[in-house]
C-alpha cells in the first residue's frame, strides 16, 4: 500500500485551498465563540471572523505561543464542551509548565488518519507488525503510532519505551516489520544487536519511522546501514496534534504536511513576513480540522524550509525539510541566519565528534565566528600538513554550507564542556 | 628498520607541553630525541623515547591525542658535509623529507638524525646502497 487516503494525499492545489479555505473560517469563528482568551486576542488585534474570509487573510490573525500556552494552563484554549475531550495529551516542560493538548473522538480519529498516512507512505498495510517503542502516555509518540497501526489494520506492537534487550527479542520473535521510535534510541538498539552479534540482515525489519528529536542525513545512512532498513523522519508536536503533522514519503526528501488538517507558515522570526520557499523560516501552524485544541498561527519556533516542487510520490502537500534548529539557537552573523545544529551537521559528516563550541565575536564592527573541535585519534597526523589540510577542510565544509566563513580551530579531547545545555554551545561575545 | 616516534598533539595554550613531559616523567620515560612542529592554533610534538608503548598509553589515559609514526633513523658521521650527503642523496632520488631534528644525545662518532619522508624502505633502500649508517632499534634501546 503506497498510500492511505489517495485522493486526499494526492489532491489538487485548487481542492486543498478549497478545502483549508472553508475550515479555516470555521474554525476561526468557532475560537471566537468559545474560546475567550481568542476573543480577547483577536479584538485587540482587531480582527472579526468576518474578516477572514479564505487564507489570503490568515495575516491578520494574531499569533499564538506557548506562553499562551501556559497562562491558559491546563484547558484554557479548549474549543469544544470540556464533556466532549475523551483524552489530554502533554508536553514534559522542561523550561516552565506542561502544555496540555485535548482531543474529542473525532480528533483521535483525524490523528489516527494522519499516522496511518505515515505508515503507508514507508510501505505498511494491515499484514505489517508496527512496533511502536516511542513512550505510551502523557507523551504524544506511543499512542499516536498505535492509533495509526489499529485503524490501518495492521498489528501494534505497544512495547513502549525502555528495557532494550526486550525489544530486541520483540524485534527478532515477533518479527516488526517497522520500528517507531527516537533516531538516538534507535541507534542505540542498533548498536547493541552489533555487539550482540545479531545479524540484522535475517530480521524482517524494513523500515523506521524515527522523530520526536533532531537527527542528521548522516545518522539516517548509519541507521539504514546497520539495520538493513529505510529510514524515515517525521513530524510533530503534542500543541498540534503528535506525531504525523508531517510525514517523509519513498523520495526521503522532506515531510508532506498534512493539509487538509493544518495550514503551514514559513516566516521571518522577525518580521513575521512569510519566507519564499527554499528558504529558512519559522514554522507556524494553523489547525482547521480540530475540536478540542485548535491552535491558530502557533509559532513553533522551528526553523525549516518549505517545498512546494512536485514530488516522485504523488502527494501533492507540500514538504517541510527536517527542522535545522530553533528560533532560540538561531545566531546572526553578518546578517546570515547560522544554526549550531548545522556546524554539527558538518563535523559529523566529516568524522569529527559533535563536540565543538562556537565563539561569535565582533572585531572592527565585523561578525567573526570561531568554531573549536577537539582533535580525535582518527584525524590527528604527525605533520603540520595534514591537519591544517583537515581543519581547512573542515572550514571549506562551514562556508559550504552556512554562507559565511568560519575560522576552525583544533583543541585537545576533552576541553570542551560536555553539557547539554546551549549556553556552552555557543559563546556570544558581542552582547555588551 | 624503522624506528618509531611518538606523534602527540599540542593544544596551542600555556601548560599544554608541560602536562606532556610531566605524564612521561612520572612513567621514567627518557626522551632521546624531540621537536615541535608548531602553528598559530596547535603544535604537534615529536618524540624518540625510551619505551613508546608504555608512553602511549599514558598520555592516552591523561587524554592526549598520541599516533605512533614510522621514521628513519640516520646516523651521520660527526664531520662536516655529512648530512648535506644525505640530504642530496634523497633529493636527487626523488624522496621529499617532511621534517627532520636530531637526537639529543649523541654516540661516540655518530650524530643521530630522525628523517620523515612517504616512502621509509624507499629511502632505507637508497642510504643504505650509499653507504649510509642507518640507526635501528637496537641503537636507541644502547644511548
Ligand atoms: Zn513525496
Amino acid at each position: 500500500m503506497k498510500y492511505w487516503q489517495q485522493e486526499i494525499e494526492c489532491a489538487s492545489r485548487e481542492q486543498i485551498t478549497e478545502w483549508q479555505n472553508e475550515r479555516l473560517v470555521n474554525t476561526v469563528k468557532r475560537v471566537y465563540e468559545n474560546v475567550p482568551y481568542y476573543r480577547q486576542r483577536m479584538d485587540e488585534a482587531g480582527v472579526k471572523p468576518e474578516d477572514i474570509k479564505s487564507i489570503d487573510d490568515l495575516s491578520k490573525l494574531p499569533f499564538t505561543c506557548k506562553q499562551d500556552l501556559r497562562d491558559t494552563y491546563p484547558y484554557g484554549l479548549f474549543a469544544c464542551d470540556m464533556e466532549d475531550v475523551v483524552r489530554v495529551h502533554a508536553s514534559s516542560g522542561t523550561t516552565g509548565k506542561q502544555i496540555v493538548a485535548g482531543y474529542t473522538a473525532k480528533d483521535l480519529d483525524i490523528w489516527d488518519d494522519i499516522c496511518a498516512r505515515q505508515l503507508a507512505a514507508v510501505g505498511a498495510d494491515k499484514n505489517w507488525k508496527i512496533h511502536v517503542s516511542y513512550g505510551y502516555g502523557l507523551f504524544t509518540g506511543g499512542f499516536g503510532f498505535h492509533g495509526g497501526a489499529t485503524k490501518m489494520g495492521a498489528m501494534a506492537i505497544p512495547v513502549s519505551s525502555g528495557n532494550t534487550a526486550r525489544q530486541i527479542t520483540i524485534l527478532q520473535d515477533f518479527g516488526s516489520d517497522v520500528l517507531c521510535c527516537t533516531p538516538s534510541y534507535a541507534m542505540y538498539i542498533a548498536e547493541t544487536m552489533e555487539k550482540m552479534g545479531i545479524d540484522t540482515a535475517k530480521l524482517p525489519l524494513k523500515a523506521g519511522i524515527f522523530g520526536a528529536e533532531p537527527w542528521t542525513q548522516e545518522m539516517r545512512l548509519q541507521l539504514e546501514e546497520k539495520l538493513n532498513i529505510k529510514a524515515y523522519d517525521v513530524y510533530g508536536l503534542t500543541e498540534i496534534m503528535g506525531p504525523g503533522v508531517a510525514y517523509e514519503c519513498s523520495e526521503q526528501t522532506g515531510m508532506h504536511v498534512n493539509e487538509d488538517h493544518f495550514i503551514i507558515e514559513a516566516l521571518d522570526p522577525d518580521t513575521g513576513k512569510p519566507v519564499p520557499d527554499g528558504e529558512p523560516g519559522e514554522i507556524v501552524f494553523t489547525c482547521i480540522t480540530k475540536e478540542a485544541f485548535p491552535l491558530i498561527r502557533y509559532r513553533t519556533r522551528d526553523i525549516a524550509v518549505l517545498s512546494h516542487k512536485q514530488c516522485s510520490c504523488g502527494r501533492t502537500f507540500v514538504k517541510m525539510s527536517k527542522p535545522m534548529g530553533r528560533t532560540d539557537d538561531m545566531l546572526i552573523i553578518r546578517g546570515v541566519n547560522v544554526f549550531p545544529s548545522q556546524i554539527e551537521t558538518v563535523l559529523l559528516n566529516m568524522g569529527y565528534a559533535p563536540n565543538y563550541q562556537i565563539l561569535v565575536d565582533r572585531v572592527n564592527n565585523l561578525d567573526t565566528i570561531q568554531v573549536q573541535v577537539e582533535m580525535t585519534d582518527k584525524l590527528f597526523s604527525d605533520t603540520v600538513t595534514e591537519i591544517s589540510k583537515a581543519e581547512h577542510a573542515i572550514e571549506e565544509g562551514l562556508k559550504s554550507l552556512l554562507g559565511v566563513a568560519a575560522d576552525v580551530k583544533l583543541v585537545a579531547p576533552n576541553t570542551i564542556a560536555r553539557s547539554e545545555g546551549k549556553a556552552k554551545r555557543v559563546i556570544d561575545n558581542r552582547k555588551k | 628498520m624503522t624506528i618509531n616516534q611518538l606523534s602527540i598533539f599540542v593544544e596551542n595554550k600555556a601548560g599544554a607541553l608541560g602536562e606532556i613531559t610531566h605524564i612521561l616523567a612520572q612513567e621514567n620515560i627518557d626522551i632521546r630525541a624531540m621537536s615541535i612542529a608548531d602553528t598559530k592554533d596547535f603544535g604537534i610534538l615529536r618524540l624518540i623515547v625510551s619505551d613508546e608503548e608504555k608512553a602511549k598509553k599514558a598520555l592516552q589515559q591523561n587524554d592526549c591525542i598520541v599516533s605512533i609514526t614510522e621514521v628513519v633513523g640516520v646516523a651521520i658521521s660527526d664531520e662536516p658535509g655529512s648530512l648535506s650527503r644525505v640530504m642530496e642523496l634523497l633529493y636527487t632520488n626523488g624522496i621529499n623529507v617532511e621534517y627532520m631534528y636530531a637526537f639529543i644525545t649523541i654516540s661516540k662518532q655518530y650524530a643521530y638524525v630522525v628523517v620523515r619522508v612517504e616512502d621509509n624502505n624507499k629511502a632505507m633502500k637508497i642510504l643504505e646502497t650509499n653507504g649510509v649508517k642507518l640507526v635501528d632499534k637496537e641503537d636507541i634501546k644502547n644511548l
